[in-house]
């Protein structure tokens, strides 16, 4: 392999054969070039499905509660419980980590505001900033309740789309005040939910604002967050059911619950809903490998072919170079070695060609289903790897045949 | 230096098989230059080819230099082909994307020569067939007599011990061919054991001995008068 003799007698086989060595070099390096746009579109589309549904991929848990169904401890059935801010805090001191969004909520079912003289109830919920991924509130004008809003206990508000069309009607909302049980509210945002109208027509203040000016103390309703996206869905299902045991264990241990109490807390998770998301992209994945595979094996192919046709058309030159003395071994190295040496190197310019091009157009064809189209270089690098070997075992074969021919039928061929 | 026994060799041609060498029985001695004469189809190429360990005889022995040739691995046949055998073929067989010096030299390639002793060595040949000035030029840019002085540099670079022509002027003009018979000649003088296979009577005239081939068996071998192909030109 590292015989400088045979290296010199391959380069000059190369130098003297330009056109052969082109047209190898050509076909391996368009066959990698169109292996590496495949695999890079295929990336693009699969991370532009993944963003499009990206909100059903969401594994959101909710905690809430009600009253105790059993006897526990010496405690009389028909207990109410009521979670505090401590409960939340305890829960994001222990698993804060693994949460992507998380947010405690408090709420009043009805709250009558008024804007001149428009006036309307509404569901009125105090929360966290995080609030707003959770519940999926796109934002149309303005901004979300932040954690100044939080810290200072601002009479900041958002309201829904519904709330501005009645309250506001065609006017900008934005920096107005509205005004219930004699507070005024400023609004601050506008926000959208694909829940439609019911979703719309809520009003989002501060927690801790919301809890001060209604009485609630440190009183919360409801803990809700969610979990990061997992490569698939049986870890996705794994992690967060032995999330929502742990959950449940500590809280009901800290509010002296029963074990199989099953109405006193209640944690709701929503994993279920996320396999349809997980099922589609495996399924993307699947089709994209799929296509990989095939195109691979089509490049495979290409390269066989053009070893037969290497090993033919040189068939006389093997008959000479058999009666001179050229051992069969040393035809089949010759063969390989010449071959290898032009398909690493064009697979490599196909590659490099490629993921240039990706580069550099990828993101004109940026679209709602396309996004970042790219490739991991590791893949890319062993598809030429895989590429080179196959080429040589595939070239192995005739180059065998080539060198088996007896020499007196080799140096007939004409 | 080549000692042959009853020497048989049939081919298949479909479902009947065609007796080629119906027991050749022939020596050649160190530095002789014998022609082996028949018309086409008498077994004269395969008997060549034989010799030169392209082909192999169904039976019979075959001794090279004291050495028996039979059924040899590809392996060792190349070896024996590369150390003991130089080839002149009608059609040349130089390597059309080598130039002549590089075509000179391959043989020396297989013997594990370096580069620039085999350069060296080539070089030597070339000059000794009249070629020097056309080292670099490629066989495509040569003529015939050009290419088959090539062809024969190539055949004595390896240094073998005997030289088979098989129909080495067969492609050539008459001048041409009384010229090449001229440096077959030089070559024979200065020692060297040559075997021609031809048809061609003024070619075999040149030869030190005919041996008239027909029908697979060996009808006449007789010691000639040689002509000097000089005289011809």
């Amino acid at each position: 392999m590292f015989s400088i003799e045979r290296w010199t007698e391959v380069f000059d086989a190369i130098r003297k054969n330009k056109l052969r060595t082109f047209l190898t070099g050509f076909s391996v390096a368009i066959g990698i070039l169109i292996l590496v746009l495949l695999l890079g579109v295929g990336e693009g589309m699969k991370n532009g499905v993944e963003e499009q549904f990206e909100q059903d991929a969401k594994n959101r848990i909710s905690i809430w509660t009600g009253v105790t169904s059993v006897e526990y401890k010496g405690l009389n059935p028909g207990r109410r419980i009521q979670m505090e801010n401590k409960d939340y805090e305890i829960l994001v001191s222990n698993y804060g980590e693994e949460f992507e969004y998380k947010s405690s909520m408090n709420r009043n079912w009805n709250a009558v505001f008024s804007h001149e003289n428009n006036t309307g109830s509404y569901r009125i919920e105090g929360v966290l900033p995080d609030y707003q991924f959770l519940e999926n509130a796109g934002m149309i004008q303005g901004r979300f309740i932040n954690f100044e809003d939080q810290e200072n206990y601002t009479k900041h508000v958002v309201i829904g789309k519904k709330v501005r069309s009645e309250l506001f009607e065609d006017k900008n909302p934005l920096g107005k005040l509205i005004k219930s049980n004699g507070i005024n509210y400023k609004v601050v945002g506008v926000y959208q939910d694909p829940g439609g109208d019911r979703e719309e027509s809520r009003i989002f203040l501060a927690l801790s604002t919301m809890q001060k000016v209604f009485g609630r103390g440190n009183d919360i309703a409801n803990i809700s967050f969610t979990l990061p996206k997992e490569s698939n869905y049986e870890v996705a299902l794994e992690k967060s059911s032995a999330l929502v045991n742990e959950i449940e264990t500590i809280l009901k241990g800290k509010h002296t619950v029963a074990p199989f109490d099953t109405s006193a807390i209640r944690v709701n998770n929503s994993i279920e809903n996320a396999k349809q998301f997980y099922d589609l992209t495996d399924n993307i994945n699947l089709f994209f490998w799929g296509v990989g595979i095939a195109s691979l094996l089509a490049g495979i192919i290409g390269v066989s072919n053009i070893m037969l046709i290497i090993v033919k058309e040189r068939t006389k030159e093997i008959g000479i170079r058999k009666a001179l003395g050229a051992k069969p071994g040393s035809i089949i190295w010759m063969i390989l070695h010449e071959s290898i040496f032009i398909t690493s190197i064009s697979g490599f310019i196909g590659l490099l060609l490629g993921l240039l091009l990706l580069e550099s157009v990828g993101s004109l064809i940026q679209s709602e289903f396309i996004s970042n189209p790219e490739v991991n270089l590791n893949v890319a690098i062993s598809t030429v790897i895989v590429l080179v070997i196959a080429g040589a075992i595939a070239g192995f074969f005739p180059a065998r045949r080539g060198a088996k021919i007896k020499p007196i039928v080799a140096l007939r061929d004409e | 230096m080549i000692e042959i026994k009853e020497l048989h060799k049939s081919y298949k041609v479909g479902k009947n098989s065609l007796h080629v060498l119906k027991g050749i029985n022939f020596s050649v001695k160190e530095g002789e230059l014998v022609s082996i004469m028949g018309s086409s189809g008498s077994g004269k190429s395969t008997l060549l080819n034989i010799l030169g360990m392209l082909d192999e005889a169904d039976s019979g022995s075959y001794h090279l230099d004291g050495v028996q040739i039979k059924n040899l691995s590809e392996k060792v046949a190349a070896n024996y082909r590369n150390k003991f055998l130089g080839f002149i073929f009608q059609s040349f067989n130089l390597i059309n994307y080598k130039n002549a010096l590089d075509n000179v030299a391959l043989p020396l390639y297989y013997q594990n020569v370096g580069r620039r002793e085999r350069t060296d060595i080539a070089m030597s040949y070339l000059e000794k067939v009249g070629l020097a000035d056309w080292a670099k030029h490629l066989p495509t840019e040569l003529s015939g007599g050009q290419k088959q002085r090539v062809a024969i540099a190539r055949a004595l670079a390896g240094q073998p011990k005997v030289i088979l022509a098989d129909e080495l002027t067969g492609a050539l003009d008459t001048r041409t061919s009384y010229e090449i018979m001229d440096l077959i000649q030089q070559i024979n003088d200065e020692g060297k054991t040559i075997l021609v296979v031809t048809h061609e009577e003024d070619i075999a005239e040149m030869t030190k001995r005919i041996v008239n081939l027909k029908d697979g068996i060996i009808i006449d071998d007789k010691k000639v008068n040689q002509v000097k192909a000089m005289a011809n030109v």
